[in-house]
């Protein structure tokens, strides 16, 4: 099966520890600066979201490419950057039209999620399940079930 | 290692900024953050020092965890000798300026001296340079913070800066960082804008590394994160209502200062409680809790965000104020509220939100408006004084002078001094409620002893924060004991002192400590910094810290007279509730405590105690 990175926002206080693990898992530093996922604070309106790569299934990025640098990583899904090949050109950062690939000056490559190879170490972090790694054919399951929660049925007489 | 073992030294004077290594034989002595930054400043800076001259130092410290991932690894303190108090002070901020000082590869920063004219620092990694802050000069910290992220085109930038209040010599005004975090309390604002420095701007892309040992630190922190998962205190009441979960509790017990301390008990402290914040109002079917919020790395997130009823006559025709912002947290409803007698749930979050905006200390504010009050009262002070009527309870009187504080206008220029000043300059000294002329917190110590002893004994005035008995005391945290008796109490205090001096140098918040005990902390520092951090030593950093903070203020001027609470709390009786008749012990605790700590009966520490902590 594979999973896919569920975001319910509503469940974020902004505490920034997906991108310090983002970073740890990536990078063996603390440095929200070096995270692929970003936590973004809407301070006016009280709202904390988190956003990274969605692992288009058709991705630009992927596309984009001209020196075929990013590939299908088959068992996660995940579109991932392979730094020996990717030159630094940036076009893959013009070509994703959410802004999730970015440049990184120290390596002169890019980088984007890559599931951290199917165990996303954001997700494990995360201390209020803001973000879930599930089965990504039921992403709305959560959503599916709230809902359903709210219809109104009749309490069944006599079991 | 913990630490970038860098410090940044900032000569206002001269406009200079240099590098130099951290002190680390220190730094094995006192830790970081709190203890590190009070013994560089102890030994940098002559006790007697007026704290708004340019000999005052102020240093903004990280802690080895600031910035890693430990929970609540985010905190960053100010030091430097208090304006309000002419103590020691230490104020504590979360949000997300702390660990951006450490991502920029500081553990700290000293500024000394006084810049000729209004300056910013801004720092960026490795560099850092004073810039010019004249357009600044006269903005609040919320366009402070806007302006300087426009100019330098980086969302990503961190802030903290003093508002009006700090620019104008209000006395307790706060350090403000990502628009509602503060060191707030003892005037360490005032203290920078007497340097003329109105910001620093830190981005660091450098991160935290150099872990010592960054497998069993991962596994520390998972393991220390869990216990705050497991806990009904830092996993439920703290996060549902924040540390307003307690304003109902402490009501209860009769230890809710109301009225400037003539009662214990408010009538209307469910209307400005932590579950009144989660009802929809009456007005416009809304809640005034938006969501709870985390500062940096924290897995509690016991902030609040609230929005401001828009019909509410202090808002109304200003929707600047409309949008999602800070509070209300329990000091400052208490402060704000029941010290005034304000009822007005509304009222206190528009006065909170003017706290924030203009960089001044809602506690102290509010208390010094409750002493005000209580002035015009007893006709001390009149309608044209005041430029207003002031009874107790007026939600019009506190949503008036919240205005004019920052802003040093009429009578507003007077609430800026404090309730100490304040009620000196009228001749009844001791109606000001507080310690070393700092307003206590929200806990009457006639219905819960342990805190007159902390309040009494606290280094930086009176304060919830240095002793936090309220956890034993009323929550059974780590031990239940009884908050009427006296017995027991200055060890209580003295081990609640030491530890939070630990859990204050090491960039974690002191509300884990609901749920931890330094047996959680000691694992994961020992992982992060090299050393070995013992239990043991760590108990003896944190008594080291204390006893140095004392000699500094003994060598200030202060005296056993000081460790004094004021004479309403030693002779009128709690009127109401299960302290129905108490009035503080501290003149039975404070020879327990001196003894216990191994000082004098004047309060000085011993030589032999001196001696056994290297002091």
């Amino acid at each position: 099966m594979q999973k896919s990175l569920y975001i319910d926002a509503n469940k974020c206080t902004g505490c920034l520890q997906c991108e310090m693990a983002c970073s740890y898992e990536n990078y063996g530093v603390f440095n929200i600066s070096k995270s692929r996922i970003k936590v973004f604070n809407f301070e006016h309106a009280g709202r904390m979201v988190p956003y990274t790569c969605t692992q288009c299934a058709e991705a630009w990025c992927l596309h984009a490419c001209p020196v075929e640098a990013i590939k299908l990583d088959a068992l996660t899904g995940a579109k991932v950057v392979n730094d020996a090949t990717c030159v630094g050109c940036k076009v893959c950062t013009i070509a994703c039209p959410f802004g999730t690939v970015n440049y990184v000056v120290e390596t002169g490559k890019v980088q984007k999620c890559d599931l951290c190879g199917g165990d996303p170490a954001c997700a494990s972090a995360c201390p209020t399940a803001a973000i879930t790694y599930v089965d990504a054919d039921w992403t709305g399951l959560d959503k599916m079930k709230q809902w359903a929660g709210k219809t109104d049925t009749q309490p069944r007489a006599n079991g | 290692m913990g630490w970038t073992k860098k410090v940044l030294r900032v000569d206002l004077s001269k406009g200079t900024c240099k590098s130099e290594p951290l002190n680390m034989k220190w730094a094995q002595e006192y830790l970081g953050q709190r203890g590190l930054a009070t013994k560089y400043f102890v030994e940098e800076v002559d006790p007697k020092v007026d704290p708004l001259s340019p000999a005052n130092k102020m240093i903004m410290a990280t802690g080895p965890l600031t910035g890693t991932m430990a929970s609540t690894g985010g905190r960053y303190s100010v030091i430097t000798k208090g304006a309000l108090t002419g103590a020691i002070a230490c104020s504590n901020s979360g949000g997300y300026f702390g660990a951006e000082m450490k991502f920029a590869g500081w553990d700290m920063v000293i500024f000394e001296g006084k810049s000729p004219k209004p300056v910013y620092l801004a720092i960026e990694d490795d560099k850092a340079e004073l810039r010019d802050a004249a357009h600044l000069w006269g903005k609040t910290v919320w366009q402070t913070e806007e302006i300087i992220k426009k100019t330098h085109q980086d969302p990503q930038t961190r802030v903290c800066s003093i508002g009006r209040a700090g620019e104008n010599g209000v006395m307790y005004a706060c350090i403000v960082n990502d628009l509602h975090r503060a060191a707030g309390r003892s005037g360490v604002g005032t203290v920078m804008g007497s340097k003329n420095l109105k910001a620093v701007a830190i981005r660091g892309t450098k991160g935290a590394g150099g872990i010592k040992d960054g497998k069993a630190f991962m596994k520390a922190t998972v393991a220390a994160k869990k216990v705050l998962a497991e806990n009904a205190v830092t996993s439920q009441g703290l996060p549902t209502y924040g540390t307003q979960v307690l304003m109902n509790v402490i009501n209860e017990m009769g230890a809710l200062p109301t009225r400037n301390h003539r009662d214990v008990q408010f009538e209307d402290a469910r209307k400005i409680s932590g579950e009144a914040m989660h009802e929809k109002r009456p007005t416009d079917g809304k809640a005034q809790l938006v969501t709870n919020a985390a500062c940096f790395g924290c897995t509690i997130a016991c902030g609040r965000i609230s929005k401001m009823d828009e019909g509410h006559f202090s808002v109304v025709n200003k929707p600047e104020y409309w949008g999602a912002s800070g509070g209300l947290e329990y000091e400052a409803a208490w402060a704000l509220g029941a010290a005034n007698g304000v009822g007005d749930l509304e009222a206190l979050q528009y006065a909170n939100l003017i706290c924030n905006e203009d960089g001044y200390d809602p506690i102290t504010f509010g208390a010094t408006v409750g002493a005000a009050m209580e002035l015009y009262d007893l006709g001390i002070l009149t309608k044209e004084q005041i430029g207003m009527d002031a009874p107790f309870g007026s939600a019009e009187a506190l949503v008036k002078l919240s205005e004019m504080t920052a802003k040093g206008e009429g009578f507003g220029k007077e609430l800026g001094l404090g309730s100490a000043r304040l009620c000196a300059k009228y001749g009844k000294p001791e109606l000001s409620m507080g310690v070393k002329k700092q307003e206590f917190p929200a806990y009457d110590s006639r219905g819960i002893q342990g805190m007159g002893l902390a309040y009494a004994t606290s280094n930086r005035g009176a304060c919830h924060l240095r002793g936090y008995t309220v956890a034993s005391e009323v929550l059974g945290i780590p031990v239940k004991t009884d908050p009427l008796v006296t017995e027991g109490k200055a060890d209580l205090v003295k081990a609640f002192q030491d530890a939070t001096s630990v859990f204050d140098s090491a960039g974690v918040c002191v509300f884990t400590t609901f749920a931890w005990t330094l047996a959680d902390l000691q694992p994961q520092l020992d992982a992060a910094c090299e050393g070995g951090w013992s239990m043991e030593k760590l108990a003896l950093v944190g008594e080291r810290i204390w006893n140095m903070e004392r000699v500094f203020n003994n060598a200030a001027g202060f005296t056993a007279k000081d460790d004094d609470l004021p004479p309403r709390l030693k002779t009128e009786a709690a009127k109401t509730g299960p302290a129905k008749g108490k009035v503080n012990g501290i003149d039975v605790m404070r020879p327990e405590y001196y003894k216990a700590r191994g000082w004098d009966e004047k309060g000085v520490p011993s030589k032999d105690t001196l001696k056994r902590l290297g002091l």
